[in-house]
């Protein structure tokens, strides 16, 4: 496994760039994150969604999808394609820090 | 005095476990209510053959009250909602039935409207579904006229019932093609919200092969936002676009609308929030969830249904004599795959095992993960199987609904290091 330093701190990754313990994430790592996926300015939305990603793995133990974030984190899918073009589901998951969210078979 | 227990919805998984109660129980110790909003009984996975015209849409609906054992009373109404304080069903008709155990099994609804543009201009002329019998037929007309050009196959995104039957889908319109020697000016693509054929590395690996071998193109990771039936194009989230001809789209799937209307019972989706293990719904201990309505992590598909059946039909009976739940559900699901020219594959899972290569049920068994007419001729006995074996509610000999492994060839880890 990769592992990478992040705001100073050495973090290990999955070889597709997501936190492996996601407890090794911290707040101040998030912009850092954020530019790796080509995101240089958070706004007020990004972190809204960020946290409720975080928020979500901690409560259900898996990251919400896409569809299920358009439903409940107040933004809607279309916005948060705009935030996180390259697919928020996954994006927002790398910078939250917690693991590929997948939905089932 | 005789146990109350209401079955909510008469498709698979609610006929087969009132069947399977009504054996357990005699007349005089419960009385069994199944609720249903219709009298007609679809078996669904026929609905991927209508439009090859290799199924007729009347062939595969029967009456729900005829696959109920005697002593099980139909009610036809739609269930408006479920209060979990006192123990009863509101049905849209005004009545109010009182239970001791309820069982949810009202599966999963379409939902196209929530995808832009799909039920617009275009909707049953230029794309269609085939998930609903109406769907199913009309495609059967639109295939028969469809000369060439470019036919694109779509699901909007996960869960779906039966999510393996949209590739299904792509082979069988191969094959089709094919047979009216028009294959070559057919273009065929199956576009995807996942990042690859199927969920899971190694069927998804064999799936997106099958998919090379018959020059079906894949689009990965596309998400669809829009659905343009003027112009006729998919258009996603971030962009991106296919233009089709004919689109065959699977909506978007979401719970029964009782659900969402039953405060504490159900998920974003309305899928009911349920105990991946003893199938029981997190909101109330008397409640319990087969099938498709459950917002378990395994496919929604009839073959879950049926291993379900088992563990829920215990447990309902353990509630009631005030025994210990049983917990042993273990995600169990299998599929046959059809693959065209009288062939099919067969994939077997369960919660923690992906889908594998192999046989089932042991060695000497169906291969899995491979073509073969052993396959197809199992898919097709399905049918016979559905309406007379799993429907009833009978054991099946040598199918347990645990996920057997002695056939199974363990996968090699992309990362696991060679023995020194
Ligand atoms: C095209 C297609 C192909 C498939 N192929 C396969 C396959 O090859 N193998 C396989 O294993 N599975 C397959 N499936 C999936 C399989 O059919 C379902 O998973 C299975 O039927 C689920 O059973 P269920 O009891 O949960 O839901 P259903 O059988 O759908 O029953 C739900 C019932 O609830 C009723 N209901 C819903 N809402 C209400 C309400 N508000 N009030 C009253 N009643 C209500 C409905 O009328 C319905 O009768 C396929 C499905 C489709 C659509």
């Amino acid at each position: 496994m990769p592992s990478k330093m992040i705001a100073g701190e050495d973090v290990e990754l999955t070889d597709d760039g997501f936190f492996v313990h996601p407890e090794q994430w911290k707040e101040d790592m998030v912009p850092d994150l954020a530019k790796e996926e080509g995101i240089d300015t958070l706004t007020d939305q990004h972190w809204q969604v960020i946290h409720f990603m975080r928020k979500e793995y901690l409560e259900k133990g898996e990251g919400p999808t896409v569809r299920v974030l358009g439903k409940t984190s107040g933004v809607s899918v279309k916005e948060l394609y705009q935030l996180f073009p390259k697919g928020p589901a996954k994006v927002a998951a790398k910078i939250a820090g917690i693991p590929k969210p997948i939905g089932c078979i | 005095m005789a146990h109350q227990i209401v079955v909510l919805g008469g498709g698979t998984g609610g006929t087969l476990t009132a069947n399977r109660l009504r054996r357990a129980y005699g007349q005089n110790e419960a009385n069994i209510v199944v609720v249903d909003q219709n009298d007609r009984h679809i078996y669904q996975p026929g609905l991927l053959f209508v439009p090859f015209g290799l199924a007729h849409p009347e062939d595969i609906v029967r009456p729900r009250s005829r696959q109920l054992l005697p002593g099980i009373e139909l009610h036809v109404s739609p269930v408006d909602k479920v209060d979990v304080v006192s123990d009863s069903v509101h049905l849209a008709d005004g009545t109010v039935l009182a239970y001791d155990a309820l069982v949810v099994a009202t599966g999963a609804v379409l939902q196209p409207h929530e995808t832009e543009g799909l039920t617009g201009e275009g909707w049953m002329e230029r794309m269609f579904t085939f998930y609903t019998p109406e769907g199913s037929a009309a495609l059967e007309g639109a295939l028969a006229h469809f000369d060439r050009g470019h036919l694109v196959v779509n699901f909007i995104d996960l869960p779906i019932k039966c999510p393996v039957a949209p590739l299904e889908f792509c082979f069988l319109a191969d094959w089709y093609f094919h047979e009216r020697k028009i294959r070559d000016q057919v273009k065929i693509s199956f576009v995807t919200p996942l990042d690859g054929a199927f969920t899971k590395p190694v069927s998804s690996r064999a799936l997106a092969s099958l998919l090379a071998e018959k020059d079906i193109e894949l689009i990965t990771e596309f998400n669809t936002g829009q659905v343009d039936g003027a112009s006729g194009k998919l258009v996603s989230y971030d962009g991106r676009e296919v233009p089709f001809d004919l689109g065959v789209i699977v909506p978007l799937h979401g719970g029964a609308p009782w659900v969402s209307n039953s405060p504490g019972l159900g998920d974003e989706l309305g899928f009911v929030i349920t105990d991946e293990h003893t199938l029981q719904s997190k909101a109330s201990p008397n409640i319990f969830v087969i099938g498709d309505a459950a917002g378990v992590p395994t496919s929604k598909a009839g073959s879950v249904t049926h291993f379900e059946g088992e563990v829920v039909t215990e447990n309902v009976q353990r509630f009631l004599a005030g025994e210990p739940i049983d917990g042993s559900f273990d995600g169990h699901s299998n599929c046959f795959i059809e693959t065209g020219f009288s062939k099919a594959l067969l994939i077997d899972f369960n919660y923690g095992t992906e889908p594998l290569e192999g046989h089932y049920p042991t060695d000497v068994g169906l291969p899995l993960l491979k073509e073969s007419r052993l396959n197809h001729l199992g898919k097709l006995m399905f049918q016979w199987f559905y309406w007379h074996v799993l429907l009833p509610g009978r054991e099946v000999p040598g199918i347990k609904s645990s996920m057997p492994t002695s056939g199974k060839k363990k996968p090699v880890a992309a990362s696991s290091q060679p023995v020194p």
